[in-house]
C-alpha cells in the first residue's frame, strides 16, 4: 500500500467506523477492514472505480464528495479521510466543516506545494512547478488549490479546529516507501498528513 | 422490461428447471388486499435453482418486472428456443451464483404467467375474472411473495434482487419485513413513477381499452384485443430503450426496401421492429394482466404509504444492506430517481452502495448482459454472504 496511506491506516484505530471520500479503487478501505476490523465505506466519483470497489466487497457509492457528504447525520463515523483530493475541493472550508460534523475525526493528506523542488522550479525557470507530486501543466491540472504545509496549519485553526497530530513524509506518488520529516518540514516534505479534530 | 433474452454465449446454464405453482388463501381464508377486497385461492408461479444450504442462509429472491415471469434461467425443456429472462446473470458461476445460491423467482399476482390473476376462472362465476379481479398493489404482491416463503419454510433472504416494478417489490420486502431481508438489490428502479412514465402507461392502457375487442375486460371466450396490447407494447418498448439507443439501433434505416412505400406499410426498421415486438407480446401476454400490473406501478408511492410523505421516514423502517444500480440512458427509471434513494438510505445510516452503469440501452440495461453489472453483483453478494452469521 502507498506509504502515506499506510501511516493514515496506523492512525485509525480498530473497530471504528470510517468513511473515505475520494476512496479510488478502495486499497486502504479494503485494508482497514481486513487488517482494523473496521466498518468502512466509501464515496468515489470514477464509474469503474466504484463498480471496482464494489466489486472487492467494499459499500462505495457513486458521487461528488462535495454533495454526498451532506447526507450523513451527525457523527456517523468516527474518521473521515479526505487523502489527496483537498487540492481539488473548490470550498475547502466548507468541506472540512462537513467532515468534522460527520465524524468525529478527520484525516486529510496532500501534496506539499512548497516543497524545495516546487520553489526552485518556480525561482529558477520561471514556469509553474510540475513535479512527481503534482506532475499536470498549469491548464490540466485538476489540483485548484496550491496548499503548503504551512498553510494547512493555519487554515485548521481559521475554521476553528484542532490539529491533533501531523506527519510530513517524503515519498514519491505511488511508492510503498518513505520516510517521516521532523526537520524542516515544510521545505522536505513532499506530502503532509493531518488528523484534525474539533477539540471537543 | 424487453425480451433480449439470448442464449448464454458460453453454453453455461442452470439446465432444466420447473415451473412450480403454490396455491394458498382458500376461501373461507382469503387475501385482504390493500384495497380491502377479499380474493382467494391465489396461486403463484414460481421457480427455484440453486441448492438450499443447511442453515438456509443462502435464499436469493428474484423479482421480475412487468411483463416478466417466474422463469429466470434455465429451461423447461431441452428443446426451448429460449432460456429464462435473466439467463446471463443467473446461473452456475454467474453473477448471481447458482453453485453458492439458492434462487426463488416469483411471479407475481395479477400477472397471467401461471399465477392467479385477470384471466384466471374465478371459483365463484366459473368464469374468467376479467375486471371482477381486484386491483392489486406492489404491497399485495410482496405480501403474496411473502407467503410463498412461509410454505417454502425460508426465513431470512440474503438478498431481494429486482429491477424496474421488480425494485419497487424489493423496496417493498424490505420495508415489509426488515427482519427477514438481509440485503437488497434495486436495479434502474424508483420509489414512485414519475409523471412521464404514469403517462406513458396511461396511453398504453387507452390503447387497449379502445381495442373494440376489449369488451370491457370480457374478452376471454372471444378475439382479443390483440392491436390494443400490441401498441401498448409498442410505446413500452420506446420507454424501454433511449434516444441513444434507437438511433444506434435503427437510426432512419428502412427494412427491406431501398425506398419509401409511399403508403401505411413499415418503411423504417424502427417501426418494423415496434411491431415485431407488439405482435410477440400477444402471443404470450394477457391484456387485463397489462392493466392490472401497470395500474400497480403507478400505485405505488413508497414515501407516501410508509412515510407520511417524507422518503427518509419511510426508510427508517428498513434495515438492509443496499446496492442500488442505475444506468445513464434509463429515461424512464432516471438516476435522479435512485440517487434520492439513495441519499434517503444515508440519512438514516443504511449500508448502501450505489453505481450508476454507463449504458446505451435505456431501461432495458439491467436485462442485458453487462460485465460490469454482473461484478457489482457478485461483489455485493459474496460480501453479504461472507458477512451474515453461519
Amino acid at each position: 500500500m502507498r506509504f502515506d496511506l499506510q501511516i493514515i491506516a496506523s492512525w485509525i484505530e480498530p473497530g471504528t467506523r470510517v468513511i473515505d471520500l475520494g476512496c479510488g479503487e478502495g486499497e486502504l478501505l479494503k485494508y482497514l477492514i481486513n487488517h482494523k476490523n473496521v466498518t468502512g465505506s466509501g464515496i468515489e466519483h470514477n464509474e469503474s472505480r466504484v463498480t471496482l470497489c464494489i466489486e472487492k466487497g467494499l459499500s462505495v457509492l457513486q458521487g461528488d464528495i462535495n454533495e454526498e457528504v451532506l447526507d450523513y447525520p451527525d457523527n456517523a463515523f468516527d474518521y473521515v479521510i479526505l487523502s489527496q483530493t483537498l487540492q481539488q475541493v473548490y470550498e475547502p472550508d466548507t468541506m472540512i466543516r462537513s467532515m468534522l460534523r460527520i465524524a468525529k475525526k478527520g484525516i486529510v493528506s496532500f501534496p506539499n506545494f512548497s516543497h524545495w523542488r516546487c520553489r526552485l522550479q518556480l525561482l529558477s525557470s520561471g514556469y509553474a512547478p510540475v513535479t512527481r507530486q503534482l506532475p499536470y501543466e498549469w491548464y490540466n491540472t485538476p489540483n485548484i488549490r496550491v496548499i503548503t504545509i504551512k498553510d494547512f496549519r493555519k487554515f485548521i485553526h481559521e475554521v476553528g479546529f484542532n490539529i491533533l497530530k501531523e506527519v510530513a513524509i517524503n515519498t514519491q506518488s505511488e511508492d510503498r516507501y518513505g520516510k517521516a520529516i521532523n526537520f524542516l518540514r515544510n521545505l522536505r516534505a513532499t506530502y503532509g498528513i493531518f488528523l484534525i479534530g474539533n477539540g471537543k | 422490461m424487453s425480451e433480449y433474452i439470448e442464449h448464454d454465449r458460453d453454453k453455461i446454464s442452470v439446465g432444466i428447471v420447473e415451473k412450480k405453482l403454490f396455491t394458498f388463501a382458500e376461501p373461507p381464508d382469503e387475501m385482504v388486499l390493500e384495497s380491502g377486497a377479499r380474493v382467494g385461492p391465489l396461486t403463484l408461479a414460481y421457480e427455484t435453482c440453486g441448492t438450499l444450504n443447511e442453515d438456509k442462509s443462502n435464499v436469493i429472491l428474484i423479482l421480475h418486472a412487468l411483463s416478466g415471469d417466474s422463469h429466470v434461467a434455465g429451461y423447461y425443456t431441452p428443446d426451448d428456443e429460449k432460456p429464462g429472462w435473466w439467463d446471463n446473470m443467473v446461473g452456475p458461476g454467474k453473477g448471481i451464483d447458482t453453485d453458492k445460491y439458492f434462487i426463488v423467482c416469483s411471479n407475481i399476482i395479477g400477472s397471467c404467467m401461471g399465477s392467479t390473476g385477470p384471466c384466471t376462472i374465478n371459483p365463484k362465476t366459473v368464469l374468467p375474472y376479467g375486471l371482477d379481479f381486484p386491483v392489486v398493489t406492489i404491497g399485495d404482491m410482496v405480501e403474496a411473495q411473502k407467503a410463498l416463503m412461509v410454505h417454502l419454510g425460508v426465513k431470512k433472504l440474503l438478498a431481494v434482487v429486482g429491477g424496474s416494478i421488480g425494485g419497487m417489490q424489493v423496496l417493498e420486502w424490505c420495508i415489509r419485513y426488515p427482519e427477514m431481508v438481509v440485503s437488497a438489490i434495486p436495479l434502474a428502479s424508483t420509489t414512485k413513477h414519475s409523471a412521464l412514465a404514469i403517462a406513458f402507461n396511461e396511453v398504453a392502457r387507452q390503447a387497449i381499452m379502445a381495442d373494440p375487442n376489449w369488451n370491457d375486460g370480457e374478452y376471454y371466450f372471444g378475439p382479443k384485443p390483440d392491436m390494443g396490447l400490441a401498441v401498448a407494447r409498442m410505446i413500452g418498448h420506446i420507454t424501454y430503450l433511449s434516444d441513444e439507443s434507437m438511433r444506434l439501433k435503427f437510426g432512419r434505416r428502412l427494412q427491406d426496401k431501398s425506398d419509401f412505400s409511399f403508403n401505411f406499410d413499415a418503411d423504417f426498421q424502427v417501426e418494423s421492429y415496434l411491431r415485431y415486438q407488439g405482435k410477440k407480446f400477444v402471443e404470450r401476454f394477457d391484456a387485463n394482466s397489462f392493466l392490472y400490473i401497470t395500474k400497480a406501478g403507478d400505485y405505488y408511492d413508497l414515501e407516501k404509504q410508509h412515510g407520511d410523505g417524507s422518503e427518509v421516514k419511510a426508510f427508517s423502517k428498513m434495515a438492509a444492506a443496499f446496492l442500488v444500480v442505475s444506468f445513464t440512458s434509463d429515461w424512464l427509471y432516471p438516476t435522479y430517481q435512485s440517487r434520492a434513494m439513495v441519499k434517503a438510505m444515508k440519512k438514516n445510516g443504511l449500508d448502501v452502495s450505489f453505481c450508476e452503469i454507463e449504458a446505451e440501452w435505456g431501461h432495458d440495461a439491467f436485462l442485458l448482459p453487462n460485465a460490469r453489472l454482473t461484478a457489482v453483483i457478485r461483489g455485493f453478494l459474496e460480501r453479504v454472504f461472507n458477512q451474515s452469521p453461519k
